[in-house]
């Protein structure tokens, strides 16, 4: 009688699982470095680990509705004559038109004018469209400086230089030929169809002792009206808010790793930059040593995702966040019903992020005319003023039940980490314990 | 990030206003840092006497019978001329090295500036008028001089973290920039025998250039050196016993301009340095190229 | 069209800009007034407004001298400049009767500026229109992002000039640095002097009757007397770059 091994069952690698074999199969027969948009999809650290304490016998909460909790905030109050009024404490991240379409960037507008917040423009400039319909407007100045122009610079309500961002700290835009239509070229000054080369240095200036003078002039050309912002990706957070004051920022964004781009590489996106929740203590103890704690607001963006994020990240010391990939999803990105389209792409709702080709089926990222018409300014603006409402009423409830009348009243003493890198990343105690990694020796 | 100053001068009737010119110089540029100030004056040699700047956040109970103590220790006259935080001691040249060794055994709390025939470096935290009042630079004389002002990037704001860094008898460098394999480079000069008082890239900069000129290297050597060995971005300007010299980076972003006449060669990270210097509006002004080393000595 | 038209870059330094002469200078002096009130005053000026003529005395260095000017008014700034003279200037004439440091004229929208002196690094950075004229030398990285403006250089200009230069026209006559328009797009430069190396994908351009025409009209602009535009040679992009392509890595 012959004796048959039993087979064991089949495993695959941790280290070499399917993505990594796709990918390597991809480069082999490509020979180019894997481009896509959105930010990093791996598990990472985040406010998920994160719990608010709530009311208790020591601890009293306030009552819905009744009883208020302010959720506005003002931004730029240090050095211009017109700082920001925000009704919410999120605001509208930069992301370019070009990138997106102009329904799309029209949308966010109206979304964001609903609301009482701002949205912001990206690497391709300001167009009419998102000027005319976001009452509140941050013009975005880049390393590309595409379509910068003092016009735009005096009708923006604040301006906000980029050093970098969360997805590609140290890289500059990247848009594709598919994506470069004659709008876009015009208004980039390039050739149509070609692939955009990107800057990822400012062209006059390194450094924060120029960017102080480079700060300077910017104020000098709007009469010092509008409030300046200094956006940095999860790089050195403290060191970076602290150059940032130091060269005269009014408001200092930082973006960690989950911050989305439209199309950078894949490589970049998952290996370059710190978490979002690493960033944010560094940066509030930066402004707190050099005393500009709340002088020098803090916009913190990069994985922002409901009302609870928004009070983690106000609880340990922002005074405000942006969202890029909600409000996209809030639009329709990424969207179900679409999924026979994403799979005829080779990809599923959710995991759509080829953006760069500009075959978005929600026609949000893409430049396609026909594409495009699938948003509907309106109804999608509606939709984000939703969403926006959602995570307001949402964070206020957290507020509330922690007995504060204000979002921004809310403090690191009021969480507590599931997880040892969460307590040390944002300075709380592990759950059940006095213990924060780092603190008293510890 | 920061703000750079240099002065020789070729006329001797200006050494006497050379510590007041300097001053001058390095206030214009209190925007480009904030945090910190230095200065080296190289003054006229005596001859028979050799000099070190040392530092102490107590200098009331460090200064005090110092001198005395030093000159027991050594078996040599010594003098002490106190400045705030920073004092001078004067010895016999060839008692330099003891002096040094004697002043951390009695005073392990006091910290060494710089040593060697002619300089004198002072650096302390605050705004350049602030420091320059504090040492009285305004009415020192010399030949030439660097100073520094200072905005921290990735260290701290302390003393020890303003420039100039010593790097040698003589010897001191300012930087303007950021460089980005000085933790690597650091850790070669410590397992070489280097000590290090702060996490701070110039300091890495100025024991690399000590290091390569202990290896046989001149200075002039021990600057191209630096552009093949250092990866970042930098302007150095390095003060020698005789003068001083320039090297910016290959790819030169960080600003460097010059200016010479008959009486003098400045250098100043902006033009806006040198517009009181006199003669200025006739002055050749000019930019020096990257990844070149100049020099200018008497 | 403005009225700079009246003011050649050629004739901006003679007498005729003298105070006094014409209609009466408004002059302002930096030793006595602060660069706030120059600027905001430049700034309050409205079309049709018959202050046209400003001297600017004192600027000793000064930082962002005239920036953000959007009339078709003559600046005449009395010695040197610190960074970002004339930024992002619409329709102004201005002219620097000394050096300029970084940014002179970057992101310039229309409008001439004339440095009589040296321009330091980024000079005409990221412009979209207008004519830059630098009498003595350009640094580093002249023409960096360019998008449109003229910049014409009597001297030399140095390393990574016209990096990304996207359109526009750079003319030297004096030499350039290495790595002269590194990943053009598709400015044109024209170059009389040697040229230390070039940039990816920047290669010699063959000189044909309209760029010889293009190249004269810029030197008659620029006030430019006493070269042919025969003895430029013409430099852009070889176009290589304009689509990814895994075997031109080593450029980016």
């Amino acid at each position: 009688m012959t004796y048959r091994n039993p087979p064991t069952t089949p495993r695959k690698s941790a280290t070499f699982d399917d993505y990594t074999l796709s990918e390597i199969r991809r480069a082999a027969a490509t020979g180019i470095y894997d481009i896509r948009g959105a930010g990093a999809k791996r598990k990472l650290p985040h406010f998920d680990d994160l719990l608010f304490l709530g009311a208790s016998i020591s601890r009293y909460p306030l009552e819905g509705y009744r009883e208020r909790c302010d959720t506005s905030v003002v931004l730029g109050s240090r050095h211009a004559k017109k700082p920001i009024e925000l009704k919410i404490p999120i605001t509208i991240a930069g992301m370019s038109f070009g990138s997106l379409s102009g329904p799309a960037k029209e949308a966010l507008g109206r979304g964001a004018t609903l609301s009482g917040t701002s949205t912001t423009t990206g690497d391709g400039g300001m167009t009419e469209e998102e000027r005319g319909h976001s009452k509140t407007l941050v013009y975005q100045y880049l390393p590309s400086r595409y379509g910068m122009n003092p016009r735009d610079l005096r009708r923006a309500d604040a301006i906000e230089v980029v050093v970098g961002q969360g997805a590609k700290p140290g890289g500059g835009g990247m848009l594709l030929g598919q994506k470069i239509s004659d709008r876009v070229a015009e208004m980039r000054t390039l050739p149509k169809g070609i692939d955009q080369r990107s800057a990822s240095r400012h062209p006059d200036w390194t450094g924060p002792d120029d960017l102080e003078i480079k700060i300077l002039e910017l104020r000098e050309i709007t009469d010092w009206e509008k409030p300046i912002y200094v956006k940095v990706g999860g790089a050195r957070p403290y060191y970076d808010t602290a150059l940032a004051v130091k060269a005269g920022a009014d408001v200092v964004v930082v973006d960690g790793m989950q911050g989305g781009t439209a199309a950078t590489q894949e490589v970049f996106i998952e290996n370059v930059g710190q978490p979002t929740l690493a960033c944010i203590r560094p940066a509030v103890q930066a402004l707190q040593d050099l005393g500009m704690h709340r002088k020098v607001q803090l916009i913190v963006s990069g994985g922002i995702r409901n009302g609870a994020d928004v009070a983690k990240a106000l609880a340990l010391g922002v005074d405000a966040v942006s969202i890029g990939t909600a409000a996209l999803v809030a639009l329709g990105d990424n969207d179900p019903r679409w999924e026979a389209e994403y799979n005829e792409l080779g990809t599923t709702a959710g995991a759509y992020d080829d953006w760069h080709e500009g075959r978005d089926p929600a026609g949000i990222t893409t430049q396609d005319p026909e594409l495009m018409k699938r948003v509907d300014p309106i109804a999608a603006g509606r939709r984000l003023a939703n969403y926006l409402k959602v995570m307001t009423l949402e964070a206020q409830t957290i507020a509330r039940a922690c007995g504060k009348n204000s979002l921004h009243n809310l403090e690191p003493e009021d969480l507590v980490a599931l997880t040892i890198e969460a307590a040390a990343m944002a300075g709380v105690p592990l759950a059940g314990t006095n213990w924060i990694p780092g603190k008293n020796g510890f | 990030m920061c703000g750079i100053v240099g002065l020789f001068l070729k006329d001797k009737s200006l050494e006497p206003q050379l510590g007041a010119m300097l001053s001058e110089m390095l206030i214009s540029l209190s925007d480009r840092g904030p945090d910190s100030a230095g200065i080296a004056i190289y003054g006229a040699p005596s001859g028979i006497e050799a000099k070190i700047t040392i530092q102490s956040a107590r200098p009331e109970r460090d200064f005090r019978g110092l001198d005395a103590e030093l000159a027991k220790a050594i078996g040599a006259p010594v003098s002490l001329a106190a400045k705030s935080t920073h004092a001078v001691v004067r010895t016999t040249p060839a008692k330099i090295d003891e002096a040094r060794e004697a002043i951390k055994a009695l005073r392990p709390d006091i910290r060494i500036m710089g040593a060697g025939d002619v300089v004198e470096i002072y650096k302390e935290v605050g705004l350049p008028e602030a420091v320059v009042d504090r040492f009285g630079v305004r009415e020192m004389t010399g030949t030439h001089g660097i100073g520094h002002t200072r905005m921290a990037t990735e260290s701290a704001v302390t003393t020890m973290g303003a420039h100039p860094f010593s790097t040698g008898a003589d010897q001191c460098l300012v930087h303007n920039g950021s460089l980005s394999n000085h933790n690597n480079v650091r850790r070669g000069l410590i397992r070489e025998g280097m000590t290090f008082e702060t996490e701070n890239d110039t300091e890495v900069a100025a024991a690399y250039l000590s290091s390569q000129m202990a290896h046989g290297k001149n200075l002039s050597e021990a600057l191209e050196g630096t552009l093949s060995d250092l990866d970042g971005f930098f302007t150095f300007v390095v003060g020698t016993k005789n003068g001083f010299g320039v090297v910016r980076d290959p790819i030169a972003c960080k600003p460097a301009v010059m200016a010479e006449t008959d009486q003098y060669v400045a250098f100043g990270s902006e033009y806006r340095a040198l517009t009181k210097l006199p003669g200025i509006d006739n002055a050749r002004v000019w930019e020096p190229e990257p990844a070149t080393v100049y020099f200018w000595e008497h | 069209m403005p009225a700079i038209n009246a003011f050649n870059a050629g004739n901006v330094s003679k007498a005729a800009r003298e105070p006094g002469h014409n209609q009466a200078s408004k002059v302002f002096d930096l030793a006595e007034m602060s660069l706030r009130e120059l600027n905001q005053a430049l700034h309050n000026l409205t079309t049709g407004s018959n202050e046209t003529a400003w001297e600017v005395l004192h600027p000793r260095g000064s930082h962002s001298v005239a920036v953000g000017v959007d009339q078709p008014v003559a600046i005449d700034v009395r010695g040197s400049v610190g960074y970002y003279c004339g930024g992002m200037n619409d329709g102004s004439t201005i002219t620097v009767h000394g050096s300029a440091g970084p940014g002179v004229g970057e992101n310039m929208m229309s409008g001439q500026i004339v440095v009589k002196g040296d321009a330091s690094q980024y000079a005409g950075a990221t412009g979209r229109g207008g004519l830059l004229v630098i009498e003595g030398n350009a640094s580093s990285r002249c023409g960096i992002s360019m998008k449109g403006i003229d910049i014409v250089v009597h001297g030399n200009i140095g390393h990574m000039s016209a990096f990304m230069a996207q359109s526009g026209n750079l003319v030297v006559l004096g030499d350039a640095g290495d790595a002269l328009g590194d990943s053009i797009y598709e400015a044109r430069l024209f170059v009389r002097g040697k040229v230390e190396s070039l940039g990816a994908d920047c290669i010699a351009k063959e000189m044909r009757p309209e760029h010889l025409e293009l190249l004269q009209r810029l030197l008659d602009r620029a006030g430019v007397t006493g070269v042919k535009a025969a003895e430029f040679k013409r430099y852009g992009a070889a176009r290589t770059l304009y689509n990814f392509n895994i075997d031109n890595a080593d450029a980016y």
